[in-house]
């Protein structure tokens, strides 16, 4: 069962139903203690980073989601899902994140300042490991983009890079963690392509 | 590679999308879960659906059609008209909308913009702003429809949305919506070069040139157009093919 955390920040229920849709069984956890049914979860999220490890973390669900990742349940961050997997984020100030990969999250400095940020619509993938999240998608792919912070690291846990005035990391994985910045819900039959072969992880 | 928008705008009247698409085997014209998965297909970027009626009542049957839609229509849906609350906001977000236009409650209360943003994040915040040309050239902002001139000035406004939270600006300029003469390039560029945060160009959009000279000149980051969509006068596929043989990035 896919577990899609509800933690009160954005919308959760196009990532539902882009599951439903996709015909997995996947359901809107709450509390902390139902991510033992999961065997895969889901980290959506719009807003600010402090204030959703805040939530997080005063639900218990942060724990909840260190150990049942150790435990190996498969772990898909979107968008500011994807920010809160790291070790710590710049966004107003220096906030913490749950550690699940190594990292930092920063804001987005294009250094040609026509480029408005936040970065949103849609941009090209540069797909750096196919497998096993991006393995039928076409060369360079487009996905759906809103965000004003990101990844930028040199290690290899890079899975898809895409370039807004510099390059920043669009997507990351280690093992049973999966992460994506742009919104696989939201990029049309491309992004449910993504959808489609986490649900089918094994 | 960033890519401009194309963005057809639905006219919602109480769950039904009035002035539906006209030209292709949709059964059911007026039936926005139809016509959103139509333009989908056809590769728009985005959905805007406009509520017209911007009743409470409407309010609650609006957060219904953007349940159906979302469901099983996989790209952003912005939905306007009528947002008066936070509530209303929250309302139309948990329905599966990824954004939300405010237009009059944020003239009436600035701070509207600055709450929604910091409940729900810049991203969801798009301020929508009815522009009509003064006698001097500079552009006032108007509300309830086009109804009322606030006599603000229309860049000092979205400069001020800007500043205050709003994510995108959507920016229709009165005096050429409908007139398929072309959107406003001046309005359109001005505010683009008012703001660091995108602009969509609307009204007046009659050709692909019109698209060509908002995305370019405009210095617009996506163009929204209704009616010439809707009676199959340009398709979408069709106008972002020849947008990408002018050289501009689309997603195709």
């Amino acid at each position: 069962m896919i577990g899609i955390i509800d933690y009160g920040m954005g919308n959760l229920r196009s990532v539902h139903k882009a599951f439903l849709h996709l015909g997995f069984e996947a359901e809107i956890i709450k509390l902390p203690e139902e991510l033992i049914k999961c065997d895969k979860i889901v980290l959506p999220g719009v807003g600010a980073f402090g204030d959703a490890i805040k939530t997080l973390k005063s639900s218990g669900m942060d724990e909840a989601i260190k150990s049942s990742t150790k435990k190996g349940t498969f772990f898909l961050g979107i968008c500011l899902g994807m920010q809160l997997a790291f070790e710590e984020s710049y966004e107003g100030g220096r906030f913490e994140g749950l550690s699940l990969m190594p990292g930092s999250i920063t804001r987005l400095e294009p250094l040609d300042k026509t480029y408005k940020i936040p970065h949103m619509g849609w941009n090209s993938l540069i797909i750096r490991k196919r497998d096993p999240l991006f393995k039928s998608l076409s060369q360079a792919p487009f996905m759906y983009f809103d965000h004003a912070y990101c990844l930028k690291t040199d290690s290899d846990i890079a899975s898809a890079d895409c370039e807004y005035g510099e390059v920043f990391q669009a997507a990351a994985q280690s093992e049973n963690i999966f992460a994506t910045q742009f919104h696989p819900e939201k990029s049309g039959e491309e992004g449910l392509k993504i959808l489609d072969a986490f649900g089918r992880l094994t | 590679m960033h890519t401009k928008r194309i963005i057809p705008c639905l006219d919602v009247k109480l769950g039904r999308v009035v002035k539906g698409v006209k030209f292709v085997n949709i059964i059911d014209a007026g039936d926005p879960v139809e016509i959103a998965s139509f333009y989908n297909k056809e590769m728009a970027d985005e959905l805007v659906f406009l509520d017209i009626t911007a009743s409470s009542d409407s309010r609650m049957i609006m957060a219904d059609v953007v349940a159906k839609t979302a469901d099983q229509v996989f790209i952003p849906l912005t939905v306007g008209g009528g947002i008066r609350t936070i509530e209303d906001f929250r309302m139309i977000l948990k329905a599966g909308a990824d954004k939300v236009a405010i237009n009059s409650s944020a003239l009436n209360n600035p701070d509207f913009i600055d709450e929604a943003a910091i409940r729900f994040g810049s991203s969801t915040v798009v301020v929508a702003i009815d522009a009509k040309r003064r006698p001097d050239g500079g552009y006032d902002a108007y509300l309830n429809g086009g109804r009322i001139n606030t006599k603000k000035d229309a860049l000092e406004w979205a400069a001020e949305a800007a500043r205050r939270g709003a994510g995108e600006i959507l920016v229709t300029c009165m005096d050429t919506d409908g007139m398929k003469e072309g959107y406003d390039i001046e309005l359109t560029s001005k505010i683009a070069e008012s703001v660091n945060i995108p602009v969509i160009a609307s009204g007046g959009a009659g050709t692909i040139d019109h698209f060509y000279d908002a995305l370019t000149i405009g210095k617009a980051d996506a163009a929204l157009a209704a009616s010439l969509f809707h009676f199959n006068e340009l398709r979408i596929k069709d106008l972002k093919a020849s947008l990408r043989d002018k050289g501009i990035a689309v997603r195709l």
